[in-house]
């Protein structure tokens, strides 16, 4: 039996850092309810989408359809109001409602005329499918996994997004494009965790950009610092209570928040 | 939108939660263990090419007080050169806050692993003292490490024994033993007159009385129950005695429930009695009736290996008698031959 140590104190939390958009949907304020929607819509159309055509072998035209009637009919419907998180996470939540949505669409071939005549939300279906034809592994895990592991990409891109458009504001673009030359230049990564990355070197990036070591060494750790932050706000966002939150940032990054 | 590969996906993971040891000379090859404190990672040295030991914070945002406790670990295991602690090469702050320090790395296993492979009583014995010692040592210089447990003692691949993980130790300020008292009164790491502060700070809170620092069945009542003041290395010496228990009975506490212990002998009747003694002695309850430092318990260890009588146990007159002749065995045949001799020759002569 594994026994930890207490150190006792109080500094062992993250700070709480915005709302969380699954409480959002249930507040009585219409444009808090909007945001929440909108930031769930965005965190999860893509995952969404790509389950559709992956997991229910659905067509490329026949997905988008069905996503954004899932979607729309979640939001007229208020379904994510209804999510309790003593049962499941909210993602697992999502998946459910997707899968229930879909056998029940294919059974009643209702989901054209569902779809037509509603509101359409602005999704850019070329991109999720253009990364659909990238190299995956989805016969080596289950749908679920499936789900996760694309909710967790889009989960980082929509997190470097923020991130460029935080330093964009800041006028600091130099930290953005340090981390885009050492971190994000996928062809510079190691293939395997015990290979030895092919990386840029600090003393090569500062010769680049004209920066001293240690600007490099201080810009790239700030930027990963903030990194952290909007991928953490992004989750605390997506998730209902402080429970899944700090279960989430376990399994999503090995963090212990407490 | 930037599309992100596994790869990608398994390298921003990485950055989202890893130390960055990029501007250092160290590199990190794998991760080795984890506790609520830190991370420890075993790591390539560039410049001196050879494999070592890391241990940094778990997470930048763990606060002043984790950081604190941190250098003051680094500290605390430098000074004391002991061939049962490991060495500290290193310490220092990463540009994310993240404080960490390098030792050397050393190849094994926990007490616990080496337990689980059932050597004998006497095996088990000799590694205790020797873990013992190296407390013995700590003492001596004045620091209680408030957190001795199976995990924390490694047994090398050479038989070696190492206590590790020195992050809640407490230094007694009041020291006047025949070592020499550690004196940790700065923190040289802390960037600026701000962060010393709050370094400071960190590591004043971090005796604040009332707060439960160790682990559950391994602390003494008097640490369960926060009383930091009243610490002394007699704390150690409980944590001791439960380690001592496990030794002998290959029982972990705790796994029974809130019931009390049974005692040594009654889970392993191969263990003696004065053995049992020993480890209810350095277990009881009230911390004045156990033994008064890690020194005294290592030497009442090394008299049962050597089956000497112990403080903690007084042998009846049948127990005496045959601890005499066990230890006068060859003495006593002489003697035994010798008679029966005698009664030979006397014998032969009256047929």
């Amino acid at each position: 039996m594994e026994q930890d140590t207490d150190i006792g104190g109080p500094e062992h939390r993250f700070p709480e850092t915005r709302h969380s958009a699954i409480e959002g949907v249930r507040s009585e304020n219409v444009e808090q309810r909007a945001r929440a929607v909108t930031t769930i819509v965005e965190s999860y159309w893509k995952p969404v989408y790509k389950y559709i055509r992956i997991k229910w072998g659905a067509a490329n035209e026949d997905a988008k359809d069905l996503t954004q009637a899932f979607f729309t009919i979640a939001i007229e419907k208020h379904y994510f109001a209804g999510y309790d998180p003593s049962k499941a996470s909210f993602q697992t939540f999502i998946r459910t409602c997707l899968d229930r949505f879909i056998a029940n669409q294919k059974k009643s071939e209702q989901r054209l005329k569902r779809g037509g005549g509603q509101d359409h939300l602005s999704l850019d279906f070329n991109e999720a499918e253009s990364e659909l034809s990238l190299p995956y592994h989805v016969s080596e895990i289950t749908p679920e996994e499936y789900f996760h592991r694309e909710w967790v990409r889009h989960l980082f891109a929509l997190a470097v997004e923020g991130l460029r458009t935080h330093f964009d504001e800041l006028g600091k673009n130099v930290h953005f494009q340090l981390f885009e030359a050492y971190d994000l230049r996928e062809d510079l990564l190691g293939e395997a965790e015990t290979e030895t990355p092919a990386r840029v070197s600090y003393s090569s990036l500062a010769k680049d950009f004209g920066l001293s070591i240690s600007d490099v060494t201080n810009h790239l750790a700030a930027t990963r610092r903030e990194f952290r932050k909007i991928v953490l706000t992004k989750l605390r966002e997506l998730t209902a209570s402080d429970n899944e939150f700090e279960h989430e940032a376990r399994s999503l990054l090995g963090l212990k928040i407490k | 939108m930037k599309w992100i590969s596994d790869k990608g996906l398994k390298h921003l993971l990485a950055v989202a939660n890893d130390p960055d040891f990029g501007a250092t000379k160290y590199r990190l090859l794998e991760e080795i263990s984890h506790g609520g404190m830190g991370t420890v990672y075993r790591a390539l040295d560039t410049e001196l090419n050879r494999e070592i030991a890391i241990k940094v914070m778990r997470q930048p945002e763990a606060g002043a007080s984790v950081a604190a406790r941190m250098v003051r670990e680094a500290q605390i295991i430098a000074r004391l050169e002991h061939p049962g602690i490991v060495p500290v090469h290193d310490v220092g702050i990463l540009a994310d806050g993240r404080v960490f320090y390098a030792m050397k790395l050393v190849r094994g296993g926990r007490l616990d692993d080496y337990a689980a492979r059932n050597p004998g009583i006497k095996d088990r014995l000799r590694k205790f003292q020797a873990a013992c010692e190296a407390v013995a040592f700590a003492h001596a210089h004045g620091v209680i490490h408030r957190d001795l447990k199976p995990q924390n003692i490694m047994i090398g691949s050479f038989g070696e024994v190492l206590v590790l993980d020195w992050g809640v130790a407490k230094i007694n300020a009041g020291h006047q033993a025949n070592g020499n008292p550690l004196e940790i009164d700065t923190l040289p790491l802390a960037k600026g007159k701000d962060q010393a502060a709050r370094f400071d700070r960190a590591a004043d809170h971090e005796t604040a009385q009332g707060t439960i620092i160790g682990t559950q069945h391994y602390m003494s009542p008097e640490q369960a129950s926060g009383e930091v003041a009243r610490l002394d290395e007699r704390a150690d010496v409980y944590a001791l005695g439960v380690i001592l228990y496990f030794l002998l009975t290959n029982r972990t506490p705790g796994t029974g429930g809130d019931e009390p212990l049974p005692g040594p002998r009654e889970v392993n009747p191969k263990v003696s009695k004065a053995a049992e003694a020993v480890c209810l002695k350095a277990k009881a309850t009230a911390a004045a009736s156990r033994y008064a430092n890690a020194r005294e318990l290592a030497q009442e260890v090394a008299r049962l290996l050597d089956e000497e009588p112990v403080s903690a146990y007084r042998e009846n007159a049948l127990e005496l008698a045959g601890r005499w002749l066990g230890r006068n065995r060859l003495l006593v045949l002489l003697v035994l031959a010798y008679l029966v001799m005698r009664i030979f020759f006397i014998l032969t002569a009256r047929g």
